[in-house]
């Protein structure tokens, strides 16, 4: 894998727009920038591209995901429109998925509907029927809903003929579904997954399985009222155009993110590595340019943060010219980052005692949170102010599908770990980071009895050290929690939902705009979009 | 009872949905896990590992095998020295494409040849009609046939034997697998870094297991038919009987095709320099120089915008995963007439790497030029629907590790 690299001297003063941030989002904004013809600068402040999705050798042979590790919300016509499969992106499928019990039991499924359904109906006969009626309610609200993922929510605090008319279309979309997506998708809005769950299914087992989604990187249990939404922005992902599933980028979500670097670069853009970004500059409010933390002034009437809106709003400008509604919004807006990851390097794959097939199982996810009562136990320790003693963990070993993740034998797991809270109560992540690790291993070795005896080298990554590292506000791997009061018309602040900021040519397009987090891409697009729009009325 | 290979003792075993398809008389399996597409990635991500043993496989042999091969084939088997293979074609009189083969010049003067369908009677009655001293055996049970695929094919060969390191596209090597001698030769039908094996039949289960062994950390997956043709649209291989038809069943010239109008007229480059007299060769010359060629085989790429607007219309997702089509499908011109009959796509995927709708289609050749805008019909919800597809250059995925040289 080349890295992106830039020499100093391709680097200018002057360009037509800046990005500041060289993470997913920001790449994306870019390629489109560069794509439209503008001259476009994207400043990382670490030394290589991808945010939080980078691929880490920090063992010579051992490819490691350090923090984002799997594809799905990336929308697919911009795989397309910045021709990504020309600069190597590859989505390698997960043929399977895992999910043990505690006392041996497992659910296995996998790409054949009939057999997951003899699999689900070894639990119960009527939910392997409720599986498909689920499924095929739930692909018809996906698609539904499809269309808000992929706009530019309207603002509600304007009267603009366009914003109405973008409002029009907006309840359009919303009074044209059936009523059983109607129904279900107010149901996902205003109320937890376990209720949700409860509706269809009744065994234990199946509905633990289907909440995973629902708690993923948010501080909320699967009884939360928050989770239903949680649970659907995930489901909005596909692969190949099927909805919840997801895939491995081939060497890392990092291969990805270098993908996107290259595709920017091919339409002519330019990448800064470590450059810090200190202060936007401004005058008259508008946005001149940025100030490195090296104290060099780089130039520019379109300057982009794909920061978080806490960095956008609160640091990189002064929040004293700002309207007081917009910065108390966003000194309210929700990070309380609650995932960890925990990365191993294995001396082999991990045994089932009741699964001899075991490399199969690791090639998709595997899901350890047996049931809804198991993952509100979990829960409870993080409201308390600790970390999970017995953990969920969506763990994967891309190297059984991926050969260049590790030597050949060897292999490396990625563990995606809930909760850990930012703000821990009687202690401090320095203290806890290895304490988590062995909570984490423990309880892989009991439902992998032998567990601790394959691992060679651990890496054990806190919400402190997302923050630390990638620079993400108390380490939420969202941008801020996907709360229904976070989202659309509210990501980031009522009136301010649409990439704009108050101070002229200051754009947002990191995971704390619309749609919201995860390796989705759509932020950074839809602000390319405002953004063109913008410059075209201006020449207008 | 069906026929089986010599590897079905682990193929038997491995086919894990249980189905199995008829080729060419034989048991293969169209697919060994219900996830076809992770066997398809195997080949561009890791390795797959493929049993094409159904092929017709003829050896050359006698004084005048060079000279036979220089009358039959349509390209020069002069430029086919020993240890090399060659991708080829046979033609009848009239220039129209009989069939396509990989041969070999495994030794001196022997060649060894795969073909799609029996071929045996048809060329021992060119050798004899045109009185060549050539032995010709039809040796297909004598081998299986094993093609490894994919950028980590090499690295597990070489865990194997040593005697492969550097051998180039189109290029062959004999040595042993765990004892057992072999014949190697980096050609495949995928488009991607890859290794044919021939195995004499009392070695296959052997080399079969040698070979999964090594390839346990290289994720080398036994790989079916399905996942093989996807590969081989996205590179741009023609198929026998669905991209054209060999020219001695076919029962008129419009099921006919010519070497150029399928993409192969760079067999020819060097015509004027071949003084070889071969089937075909007149009427390819006469179509070369009048310029006759009907129509041209090239890559279309679907417009996923439009894709996704048109059955979006009809309240339905448009499909991805799984779409594979080997009938016809109609081409229309992009005109003021409607339903202006333009050509006919012969196969038609979606490409999970390309993220694209591709297709390999038959067009006049003014429009040909890569962009070309084109209708290609297709159904949805039981309504014929055009959806904008753009020409593209053949093939859709080369990669520079199917060439390369380490």
């Amino acid at each position: 894998m080349t890295l992106v690299s830039s020499l100093p001297s391709k680097i200018m003063n002057k360009y037509d727009a800046i990005v500041i941030g060289g993470g997913h989002n920001g790449l994306v904004n870019a390629g489109y920038l560069a794509r439209a013809g503008l001259n476009t600068l994207v400043l990382e402040r670490r030394p290589q591209v991808g945010g939080a999705a980078i691929t880490e050798e920090l063992i010579p042979g051992f490819k490691f995901t350090t923090f984002s590790y799997a594809l799905s919300l990336i929308r697919p016509d911009i795989c397309q429109e910045l021709n990504l499969p020309e600069h190597g992106m590859m989505t390698l499928p997960m043929p399977n998925h895992f999910h043990p019990a505690e006392d041996g039991q497992y659910l296995k499924l996998g790409a054949d509907s009939y057999e997951n359904y003899h699999e689900i109906s070894k639990l119960s006969l009527e939910d392997a029927e409720a599986m498909h009626d689920f499924g095929y309610l739930m692909d018809r609200v996906c698609h539904s809903l499809k269309p808000l993922v992929d706009m530019i929510p309207p603002n509600t605090q304007s009267q603009d003929p366009e914003e109405l008319e973008r409002m029009a279309e907006f309840h359009a979309i919303l009074e044209g579904m059936p009523e059983d997506v109607q129904h279900m998708v107010e149901k996902l809005w205003t109320s937890s997954i376990s209720d949700v769950l409860d509706e269809y299914f009744e065994n234990d087992l199946i509905k633990g399985m289907l909440s995973s989604s629902a708690i993923i990187g948010s501080m909320c249990g699967p009884r939360s009222k928050e989770s239903g939404m949680v649970w659907l922005f995930h489901k909005m992902g596909e692969y190949d155009g099927i909805f919840g599933e997801w895939g491995f980028h081939k060497g890392g979500n990092g291969g990805f993110t270098q993908c996107l670097a290259r595709a920017f670069e091919a339409f002519g853009g330019t990448v800064m590595l470590n450059a810090g970004v200190d202060e936007v500059l401004r005058k008259d409010g508008a946005a001149v340019g940025v100030k490195l933390s090296s104290g060099e002034e780089i130039y520019a009437d379109t300057v982009v943060s794909a920061l978080d809106p806490r960095a956008t709003f609160l640091r990189l400008v002064d929040p004293d010219e700002l309207p007081q509604d917009l910065v108390n919004h966003i000194k309210e807006f929700k990070f309380q980052g609650s995932a960890s990851k925990v990365n191993f390097v294995l001396s082999d794959i991990p045994k089932h005692p009741n699964h001899e097939h075991t490399a199969d199982i690791f090639r998709g996810f595997l899901n350890v949170g047996p049931t809804i009562d198991y993952l509100e136990e979990a829960f409870a320790d993080a409201q308390d102010g600790r970390f999970s003693q017995r953990p969920f963990i969506d763990g994967c070993i891309q190297s059984t599908i991926d050969p260049d993740m590790a030597p050949p034998g060897k292999h490396i797991m990625s563990n995606f770990i809930m909760w850990t809270p930012y703000h821990l109560k009687d202690s401090d992540w320095d203290t806890e980071r290895e304490n988590l690790g062995d909570a984490v291993q423990d309880t892989l070795n009991s439902f992998f009895p032998g567990f601790n005896d394959l691992v060679e080298h651990r890496e054990v990554v806190t919400p402190l050290d997302i923050e630390r590292v990638v620079g993400i506000a108390e380490g939420n791997i969202f941008h801020g929690e996907l709360f229904a009061d976070q989202l659309f018309f509210n990501r980031p602040a009522p009136g301010w939902n649409q990439y704009r900021t108050p101070i002229k040519g200051y754009y947002q397009c990191g995971s704390g705009t619309h749609p919201g987090g995860c390796v989705i891409g759509a932020p950074g697009k839809l602000c390319s979009m405002q953004i063109l729009r913008d410059r075209e009325k201006i020449m207008a | 009872m069906p026929k089986t290979t010599h590897f079905h003792p682990r193929t038997g075993l491995l086919n894990h949905p249980q189905i199995w398809e008829n080729w060419a008389g034989y048991l293969v399996a169209p697919q060994y896990q219900h996830s076809e597409l992770s066997e398809y990635y195997s080949v561009r991500n890791s390795a797959g590992l493929l049993d094409t043993s159904p092929l017709f496989k003829y050896k050359f042999s006698g004084p005048d095998a060079e000279t036979f091969l220089m009358y039959a084939m349509a390209r020069d088997i002069r430029k086919c020295k020993p240890g090399r293979a060659q991708y080829t074609i046979w033609c009848d009189e009239d220039g129209y494409v009989v069939e396509d083969g990989v041969i070999m010049q495994v030794t001196v003067g022997e060649y060894w040849l795969t073909a799609a369908e029996p071929n045996l009677r048809y060329f021992r009655q060119i050798a004899r009609k045109k009185e060549f001293d050539v032995q010709i055996d039809d040796i297909t049970t004598a081998y299986g046939i094993l093609a490894l695929q994919g950028p980590h094919s090499l690295s597990i060969l070489n865990e194997l034997t040593s005697d492969l390191k550097g051998i180039r596209f189109f290029r062959l090597a004999h040595t042993q697998i765990d004892g057992h001698n072999v014949v190697i030769s980096r050609t495949g039908y995928t488009g991607d870094l890859g290794y044919e094996l021939w195995i004499p039949k009392d070695s296959c289960v052997a080399v079969w297991d040698a070979l999964m062994s090594a390839g346990d950390g290289h994720n080398i997956t036994p790989m079916g038919l399905h996942a093989l043709k996807m590969a081989r649209i996205e590179a741009g291989l023609l198929l026998l009987d669905i991209d054209f038809s060999s020219a001695r069943f076919a029962w008129t010239d419009a099921q006919r095709d010519t070497a150029h109008e399928l993409g192969w007229g760079w067999m020819f480059k060097d015509l004027t320099k071949d003084d070889r007299d071969f089937i075909g060769r007149p009427a390819i010359e006469a179509e070369i120089a009048n310029k006759t060629s009907r129509w041209k085989t090239v890559g279309l790429i679907i417009d996923w915008n439009d894709y996704q607007a048109k059955h979006r219309e009809a309240g339905i997702m448009p499909p991805m995963d799984g779409v594979f089509n080997e009938g016809t499908m109609n081409i229309y011109k992009i005109s003021d007439i409607p339903w202006e009959y333009a050509g006919y796509a012969t196969c038609m995927m979606y490409s999970s790497l390309l993220r694209s709708h591709i297709a390999i289609a038959k067009l006049p050749l003014d429009m040909c030029e890569p962009g070309t805008e084109v209708d290609l019909e297709v159904s949805i919800i039981r309504r014929s629907v055009n959806i904008k597809a753009r020409v593209a250059k053949l093939p859709f995925f080369d990669p520079a590790r199917k060439t390369s040289r380490e």
